[in-house]
């Protein structure tokens, strides 16, 4: 059942791939970068403050066009712990996408994966915590940069009182 | 009220099973009454009340007098802008754990 906390989301999906394989494109930062649509300058080790540029991707063209207009946009994530294999988590500002504001004061969240054996493949954890922290004004312009999309997105609420009536 | 402009506030209020059974009766049956609406609940008429003024400071409802009784009614607004936040994370993750799963994939 949804559960409607305010400050806490996660997400699992399969992946049929080694579990080394999916560590790598997690933990280097030229391979996340690839798929996550960014350069980084450094790599990812324990406590590191890691800067970069939003690089469009191009694991899927679509979203690698949509991250063009964002494209050398500065961006920074601080890696919080590396457990080998198994857990990988970090910091940043969430839809940290506006040049002219200075976000390095404001509080970051928290994103964790977590890499579980499942039986074809591993179960990816994905969490991202703190948005009860994150200034109203920053969510408020999530919601104006997902315009678009947002009417076609799970709707969650409306989920669980389905569920529950 | 500073609270109501606040969308934690929001999903905090609704972080209960009593407060969303609430707004789940006020969705589909609309204005209702406190009789009416703590009918339905193994609970008395104040700790319903109770959980629909959390609500209220959170701008989710509100309550109008009709003649000796207390209505209450959705605020769809501040329900729709609760559910968007969601939603753009939730499907931002979607997207982006779709992106991994190619790139580990092939």
């Amino acid at each position: 059942m949804a559960v409607l906390t305010t400050d806490r989301l996660e997400k699992k999906i399969l992946l049929k791939a080694p579990r080394a394989r999916i560590w790598r494109a997690l933990t280097d930062a030229n391979e996340f970068g690839t798929w996550f649509g960014m350069k980084f300058n450094g790599r990812f080790t324990p406590g590191a403050q890691v800067t970069g540029v939003i690089s469009p991707t191009t694991v899927d063209p679509e979203v690698g066009k949509a991250q063009k207009p964002h494209e050398g946009m500065p961006f920074e994530i601080t890696i919080d712990r590396i457990e080998p294999q198994r857990l990988f988590s970090f910091r940043w500002h969430p839809f940290a996408i506006d040049r002219n504001v200075d976000y390095s004061t404001e509080p970051t969240t928290l994103i964790e994966f977590t890499l579980d054996d499942a039986p074809e493949g591993i179960l990816l954890t994905v969490s991202e915590s703190g948005f009860d922290r994150i200034p109203l004004a920053r969510r408020v312009q999530a919601f104006a940069a997902n315009e678009q999309g947002w009417a076609m997105m799970v709707k969650v609420i409306e989920k669980y009182i389905a569920s529950v009536s | 009220m500073r609270a109501s402009h606040n969308t934690a506030t929001v999903f905090a209020a609704l972080g209960d099973e009593t407060r969303l059974r609430l707004v789940s009766r006020l969705s589909e049956a609309g204005p209702q009454s406190i009789v009416n609406l703590a009918a339905g609940f193994p609970m008395s008429r104040q700790a319903i009340t109770k959980h629909l003024r959390v609500m209220e400071g959170a701008g989710l409802v509100r309550c109008t007098p009709r003649g000796r009784e207390t209505v209450w009614r959705l605020e769809q607004k501040r329900l729709a802008d609760a559910r968007r936040y969601l939603q753009i994370i939730s499907a931002q993750w979607d997207e982006t754990l779709g992106r991994l799963k190619a790139f580990v994939e092939t």
